[in-house]
């Protein structure tokens, strides 16, 4: 019996079996932000336990309220700072060079094909677009793998969704994956991994990928993961072209990690996403997803673009060429905030920064802030959100507030009508 | 090891998230303490008052998928704050199960069927439950009624309840 890319990804980094299905694995490398990491960093002092397994491994961002709000965001951050500064951990983020985990660590080249990763974060799974087991866990478990670089997970089971067909102009990989989840719902695939894989994916750049496997948690998934293939040597060449003669040799480096086509999976869903309209969600679940044009008309009082799953230079850019020239409707304020510094410079050298302003937009720094309602946009009750991010609870982006989840595009079109709308990039006869 | 006795706290719904068992405005706290007051605020439950519905209780049952959402491990410390140390569902969310048992509480599994049936039998009564580690067994009573559910308890999932957490696990063996 073959092997799913995760197993080999799981195997090669087995440690031990304590009991039954559960594993201790190796962690290559082991992220941390200032929400979840300080009580981790706290607990190991008060232990007497303030060691960590390998500076180099571990990599450190200011990201959820950056710059702090007040004096218990500040604390938050001078803990993870000074912890940074006493284990000489070299590669810390902090305000001004920090932006979104999700979008910041593959961007600096962190990210590996093969690695094992985890986070305090549930949208940890995003690494799974560079074929990457990457679950998100809680403090406990960064606690552990900060001492230890190990984990504890069951044995990884996949459910693996083949996506055929060819994407009509105007749909994207977020209406891809709000279509899935849609489908699957909520628990759908809880303790499994979310392969995706399919002519479409394949053609998907690492920026579409990672939006795709950014929503596995939404599903209940462990993580995303797609097969490494060249747009995954390209977009890390960068960063790894001391390590092979060419992006051929690092190709065929990567490429068995790929599932064995008898590699066992627990579900095969075949999608075909050539009939796919641009998707929406209401309700105050991710898997509650209509058809943009079913929701027509829905009036907001705010749009956001960023986030780990849709704030990339790609979706800048999708976002920019939605919005044209237009201004975005006066009963509507818009906000951006580029994910991270690399993807702001790049939306300033090409011009879109001045697209959005123009239009009406707020452009903020780089953080998570609105997402979790936490700063930067958080709304009042009664209020509804067009939002490029991932989560539509209740509340979430503010206490009594309401998120409908959308691309970039439909979120730029939606800004500029004041109400849901489609973007006319989105063409429905091709 | 932490006491997995008490009132029981019937949340009659599905997929209650991590946001709700505690928002994320609070994940400022570097305490577990400053969490206490603020115990499933959000939560979006017919006649659930969240300043006086949980204040005796010390055991969850709800449905399915409980603790989606959000990995933040403030959701089982607002928890562990409010002498909640177990909960019963259907189902868990992968990251909130392996947060309760690496704090050595219990997210415990029972069939959906059994679920409904405790609802039906319970929800409504004053209830107590009893845990027997041992026998792998709880015992719902109210003032005129009794049931034993077992329970599985895996032995990983029993060593870190028995260990008090993952981080004095992990760090006597590994």
């Amino acid at each position: 019996m073959g092997k799913t890319i995760a197993e080999k990804i799981f195997d090669s980094h087995l440690i031990d079996n304590p009991h039954g299905d559960m594993h201790i694995i190796r962690l290559d490398a082991v992220f941390c932000h200032e929400i979840t990491t300080p009580m981790a960093i706290n607990d190991l002092l008060q232990r007497g336990k303030d060691k960590v397994f390998d500076p180099d491994k571990i990599k450190v961002v200011i990201d959820h309220v950056s710059p702090a709000k007040d004096s218990k965001t500040a604390q938050q951050g001078k803990i993870l700072r000074d912890w940074t500064r006493r284990h000489q951990i070299p590669d810390f983020f902090d305000i001004g060079r920090n932006g979104v985990c999700h979008a910041l660590f593959p961007e600096k080249g962190f990210v590996r094909p093969g690695f094992t990763i985890t986070m305090g974060d549930s949208h940890t799974c995003t690494y799974g677009a560079f074929g990457v087991f990457s679950p998100g866990v809680g403090t406990t478990d960064t606690e552990v793998a900060i001492l230890k670089g190990i984990c504890a997970f069951r044995y990884p089971k996949t459910i693996k969704i083949d996506i055929s067909g060819r994407l009509k102009a105007g749909v994207f990989a977020k209406d891809v994956i709000l279509h899935i989840i849609g489908q699957i719902g909520v628990n759908g695939a809880t303790d499994k991994v979310i392969e995706f894989a399919g002519p479409v994916v394949d053609e998907m750049d690492m920026a579409a990928r990672m939006t795709l496997c950014n929503m596995a948690v939404e599903a209940g998934g462990t993580c995303g993961i797609c097969y490494p293939d060249m747009h995954t040597v390209d977009y890390l060449w960068p960063y790894i072209q001391a390590e092979y003669s060419s992006k051929e040799a690092a190709l065929a480096a990567f490429q068995p990690l790929a599932s064995d086509p008898d590699a066992d999976y627990e579900a095969v869903i075949t999608i075909d996403v050539s009939e796919l309209s641009p998707m929406v969600t209401h309700g105050n679940q991710p898997d509650r997803v209509k058809p943009v044009e079913e929701m027509q008309g829905t009036v907001v009082d705010q749009v956001y673009i960023g986030s780990c799953t849709n704030g990339r230079i790609e979706d800048l850019q999708a976002a920019a060429s939605a919005l044209g020239k237009n201004k975005i409707s006066p009963r509507v304020r818009a906000i951006l905030s580029p994910a991270t510094p690399e993807t702001y410079q790049k939306a300033l050298d090409q011009g879109l920064i001045k697209i959005f302003m123009d239009a009406g937009f707020c452009v903020t720094n780089p953080t998570c802030g609105a997402c979790l309602g936490m700063s930067n946009g958080v709304l009042a009750e009664g209020e509804v959100c067009a939002s490029t991010t991932n989560r539509n609870f209740n509340g979430r982006m503010g206490k009594g507030g309401r998120i409908h989840l959308m691309s970039p595009a439909t979120a730029a079109a939606t800004a500029v009508a004041g109400h849901i709308a489609n973007s006319s990039l989105y063409r429905k006869d091709k | 090891m932490k006491s997995f006795n008490g009132k029981v706290l019937f949340l009659d719904r599905s997929d209650i998230n991590t946001d709700e068992i505690i928002p994320a405005k609070y994940l400022t706290e570097i305490s577990k303490e400053a969490l206490k007051p603020h115990l499933l605020e959000d939560l979006s439950l017919e006649e659930f008052d969240p300043q006086t519905d949980h204040a005796d209780k010390n055991v969850i049952l709800s449905r399915s998928n409980f603790g989606c959402g959000s990995s933040r491990e403030h959701a089982p410390w607002a928890l562990e704050v409010n002498d909640i140390n177990l909960v019963i569902a259907a189902s868990f969310a992968r990251i909130f199960r392996q947060n309760m048992y690496n704090n050595g509480m219990m997210a415990m599994e029972l069939p959906p069927e059994t679920i409904d049936r405790l609802f039906s039998s319970f929800s409504g009564a004053e209830t107590t439950l009893e845990t027997n580690l041992h026998e792998q067994v709880f015992i719902f009573r109210t003032a005129d009624r009794e049931e034993c559910v077992s329970f599985d308890l895996s032995g990983f999932d029993r060593e870190l309840v028995e260990a008090g957490g993952w981080v004095e696990y992990a760090d006597s063996k590994y």
